[in-house]
């Protein structure tokens, strides 16, 4: 028998309160994404691919079906189990860089080595060495307020990845940035997947960042209304 | 993981250093005035406690009459001093006291002094130690040789930069040889000189200058009791035996007073204690007004900060690692409070016991009490952010703008 994929969705639904003034953010969803893979989620707004993101992040738990993370039930995992998990394996990268302010680009991207409890040592050379990845090596001094949007959205990456996860999601990672520095952002996106491997799925709006995506699901009204690879996974 | 937190915590503080200042500043000053309250009061204590046992420490003094001055009311003789020396349990010494004024002239210097006779038990009684010379011996109150011995003020009024042992000063009418020179004492409890005074043998100054030798010319004897002997009880049996002798019967007033030294020290001490412990209490008040504004700061940052709190959960922090955070940040701060609030007692001490003219006693307790309480402060008034920060769920905290 092979290995579990990566994500593995059976009818999964997602109900915001309750009785009358329920809303079906999610209607039922199956969903197979292999190791490896980089997946735009596209739709339009209140389509409910940010809940299908806050699920497939484990950020949210559903309210039926059943979510395999790599053979682990996510459905059934408590807060606390779903923090650790996040803390294990995901990384995340978000719209709003979502950096610590007044805080100097390595410590940022130090902080999830500081929930693992990794000592000083081994957390400065594992931030170091992903600040070099994307390309800020020069820049481990300076606080958020001294760098651009795009710098920015680096070191929000460098933190993403900086616990070497198997599954990076990217919320909207280019919705701040200019043209040049989207497809400078998301040209690392795509090395971090061809390279090292990452799995990585985004949230997006825009075809053109869409397109450096190998597989395009679209989601309407609570459902993937369509489902497009542009190429393979193992097209490394 | 309480390691982490402490690190998380004090890169927050460091981060927000103004917030951080702003959110310690109520216990700085509040641990700030206990510590100081509570110092300064002990100082008092210790001051009037020191200025009480200037006059030497389980003195009792016998005086005729009620209250400070007495006139027609008899004085003691010298049996009723034997029959307190003999009969009364405690009582360690006594001695006679005889007081009159005259003026002392050394050359062209003329002052008047107050002149007290008495044995040379007395200077041990009273505390007094001396500075030069020797004091009178036994023998020559026996035979009420011309000596005497002089305070410093008396020493420095007369004599200046002369030595005054073995000169001859004259007493009123009579001359006397200086022996001894009493080390100062300073001021007494009322402001008053303790040290222009002349010590003589008493009976010199009965037979010569008031010329009443035997029988009731005791105007006070000073007695000293024992040490760990309760005062109250040694005046209640001099008292007893007074009474007898002097023939008061029933429902009659003493005609005479024992003070007791110990029992206003104790007095005195209560009194300052309970004025420490009042001042301490108002100075625990704005400690608890700073706890407050801990929390104050600390609800408004977790509602600020829940951005942070949220990037902090999605990167896999858990609840209670949350929770930890904001509590040890709380705490830190609180017991960063309460050190520099230590440290500014410290200076604000050193520079009122100056003004205040009391001692400087640092008390540990004080100060560690001060510091627990603060610490303590930081659990109870940051455990409620914290708690609010932890139930943040990671999506809307993302979602907060």
């Amino acid at each position: 028998m092979s290995a579990p994929p990566l994500i593995e969705l059976q009818q999964l639904t997602k109900v915001y309160g309750s009785g009358a003034a329920a809303f079906k953010a999610l209607k039922g969803i199956d969903l197979t994404i292999a190791s490896g893979d980089f997946v735009a989620v596209m739709g339009p707004s209140g389509s409910g691919k940010s809940t299908l993101m806050n699920l497939l992040g484990c950020l949210d738990s559903p309210t039926s079906g059943s979510y395999r993370f790599k053979g682990i039930g996510v459905e059934t995992l408590n807060k606390d189990q779903r923090s650790l998990l996040r803390r294990h394996a995901l990384g995340f990268i978000f719209q709003g860089f979502n950096l610590l302010a007044r805080t100097s680009a390595l410590e940022n991207v130090e902080l999830p080595l500081l929930y693992r409890g990794y000592p000083r040592k081994r957390r400065h050379e594992l931030a170091r060495i992903a600040l070099a990845n994307v390309g800020l090596a020069d820049k481990e001094r300076n606080t958020p307020a001294e760098l651009s949007g795009g710098q920015q959205q680096r070191v929000a990456i460098a933190r993403a990845i900086v616990t070497s996860p198997e599954t990076l999601f990217a919320d909207e990672p280019t919705g701040n940035l200019d043209s040049k520095t989207t497809h400078e952002i998301m040209d690392l996106l795509g090395t971090l997947n061809r390279d090292q491997g990452i799995s990585i799925i985004m949230v997006t709006h825009e075809d053109e960042v869409a397109s450096f995506a190998k597989r395009v699901i679209h989601v309407r009204d609570g459902l993937i209304s369509s489902d497009l690879r542009n190429t393979p996974v193992d097209a490394n | 993981m309480l390691f982490n937190a402490l690190l998380i915590a004090i890169r927050e503080i460091r981060r927000n250093l103004t917030r951080s200042f702003l959110t310690v500043i109520g216990i700085v000053i509040g641990v700030a005035a206990v510590v100081t309250m509570v110092t300064l009061g002990r100082g008092a204590t210790e001051t009037i406690k020191g200025e009480i046992s200037k006059m030497g420490s389980n003195l009792l003094v016998l005086r005729p009459g009620q209250g400070w001055w007495s006139r027609g009311v008899d004085q003691f003789s010298l049996a009723d001093l034997d029959a307190i020396r003999h009969q009364i349990n405690g009582v360690a010494d006594i001695a006679p006291f005889v007081q009159t004024s005259v003026s002392a002239v050394y050359q062209e210097n003329n002052k008047t002094y107050d002149v007290q006779g008495t044995t040379p038990n007395y200077f041990e009684i009273a505390n007094w130690t001396l500075s030069s010379g020797r004091i009178f011996t036994a023998e020559e109150v026996e035979d009420s040789v011309s000596v005497c011995v002089i305070g410093e003020t008396v020493r420095k009024a007369l004599f200046g930069s002369v030595d005054p042992v073995g000169k001859r000063i004259r007493l009123g009418t009579t001359s006397a040889e200086v022996i001894g020179v009493t080390a100062a004492k300073g001021q007494g409890g009322f402001g008053d000189d303790l040290d222009d005074n002349i010590i003589v043998p008493y009976t010199s100054l009965v037979r010569r200058q008031t010329g009443s030798q035997g029988g009731r010319f005791v105007s006070q004897a000073m007695i000293s009791g024992e040490d760990g002997f309760p005062s109250a009880q040694i005046v209640a049996e001099i008292t007893n035996l007074l009474r007898e002798r002097r023939n008061i019967t029933g429902n009659e007033q003493d005609d005479f007073n024992v003070f007791d030294s110990q029992q206003l020290a104790d007095v005195v001490t209560s009194s300052t204690k309970v004025m420490t412990s009042l001042l301490g209490a108002v100075a625990g008040v704005s400690l608890l007004v700073g706890g407050i504004g801990i929390m104050n700061i600390m609800l408004v940052s977790v509602t600020e900060r829940t951005r942070e709190i949220g990037i902090r959960l999605a990167i896999g922090a858990r609840a209670r690692e949350v929770l930890l955070q904001f509590l040890v940040e709380a705490i830190t701060l609180s017991c960063i409070g309460g050190l520099a609030g230590i440290l500014l007692a410290f200076g604000l001490c050193h520079a009122l016991v100056k003004a205040v003219g009391t001692p400087f006693i640092f008390d540990p307790t004080i100060n560690l009490i001060a510091f627990v309480f603060s610490a303590a402060i930081g659990i109870l008034f940051g455990y409620m952010p914290a708690r609010r920060a932890a139930a943040l769920d990671p999506i809307d905290a993302l979602r907060h703008e």
